[in-house]
């Protein structure tokens, strides 16, 4: 069941993740691009848990809040662009397979005070097989570097685009969803060639 | 306090009614296959109410204009999974259509033809912002 009869006038929605460590700016940039204020809303996710933490009666399992903010880009009448960013510091958004399913690609944005923080999503959506684009957040206070020197430190491919943006400015957000977008064209592009 | 036609929510507290008391206590219903991107809409004219939950009421009002689940679960401050038990009684009942997200059908097709026009759709809107 994907829709009913009379959906011909619904549009179409597809979704783009923005993912990285506590306080890179994720909300920001959602909140640059999104026509909308920033939404939250929350899933309770269930992991099996393993080792120590196992508590006899409960089943094995944990259940944990997960919490999301994501904003809303109108493209045309009949094509809806959902970005949704893992706020808090949590990491298990991991577990949320639907968040994942069906994501174009992601957005991983870096500090480059605290580039370590971004490397637990970056092995994520490489082990899941989506495509994702690296964006660093250049804040005031962080030392420039180049964006070969980021993807060295990082152990990025060449393919893999690395982008320098201020998460702050609606333009230069847009400029990183672009180049994320022509990365996941390239791709398919070659898929199907 | 909370008065008449007020939510049941604190900002502090949060929802002050446990969240699956909306759905009398169901974890799954007929709206499990539902996509947190799965678009939906009223209908007009909407077929009368069946159910006295507020929530039921504000749903049907706030989806006058077209939005996704995920979006009626922050406006409703409702856990996803509630709110997609809600919205597929709703469904069920005729009140909303609705439209599973581009990506969970057109997006996976083998050739990569739906992809590419998805994706060259969406970089001519983001362009166009």
């Amino acid at each position: 069941m994907h829709d009913n009869a009379s959906s011909a006038d619904l549009a179409a929605s597809v979704k783009i993740l923005v993912a990285g460590g506590f306080g890179v700016g994720k909300t920001t940039m959602v909140a640059s691009v999104s026509e909308i204020a920033p939404l939250r809303t929350e899933e309770t996710i269930t992991e099996l848990s393993t080792g120590i933490d196992d508590l006899s009666g409960v089943e094995g399992k944990t259940t944990t809040t997960v919490a999301l903010d994501f904003g809303r880009i109108t493209l045309d009448e009949s094509l809806v662009l959902y970005l949704f960013g893992t706020p808090g510091q949590d990491r298990f958004w991991f577990l949320w397979d639907e968040l994942v399913r069906g994501a174009l690609g992601a957005i991983v944005l870096a500090d480059t005070r605290r580039l370590e923080n971004s490397f637990a999503a970056i092995d994520f959506f490489e082990r899941r097989g989506v495509s994702f684009a690296v964006a660093v957040n250049c804040f005031d206070s962080a030392q420039a570097y180049t964006t070969d020197e980021v993807r060295e430190a990082l152990d990025l491919d060449t393919e893999t685009p690395i982008v320098l943006c201020d998460a702050r400015d609606r333009d230069s957000c847009k400029s990183v969803l672009i180049t994320l977008v022509e990365h996941l064209i390239a791709q398919v592009s070659t898929a199907v060639a | 306090m909370t008065g008449i036609g007020q939510s049941w929510f604190d900002d502090a507290a949060g929802p002050l009614v446990r969240p699956y008391a909306v759905t009398r206590g169901r974890t799954m219903g007929a709206g499990h296959d539902l996509d947190m991107l799965t678009l939906v809409v009223t209908v007009s004219p909407a077929p009368r109410l069946q159910h006295i939950e507020t929530e039921y009421a504000e749903i049907v009002q706030l989806c006058s204009i077209a939005q996704s689940v995920a979006e009626v679960s922050a406006h409703l401050n409702l856990p996803l999974a509630v709110t997609k038990i809600l919205v597929g009684d709703l469904i069920a009942e005729g009140m909303l259509n609705f439209r599973a997200p581009a990506s969970s059908d057109s997006y996976n097709d083998i050739a990569g033809i739906g992809a590419l026009n998805i994706l060259q759709a969406v970089l001519d809107g983001i362009r166009k912002l």
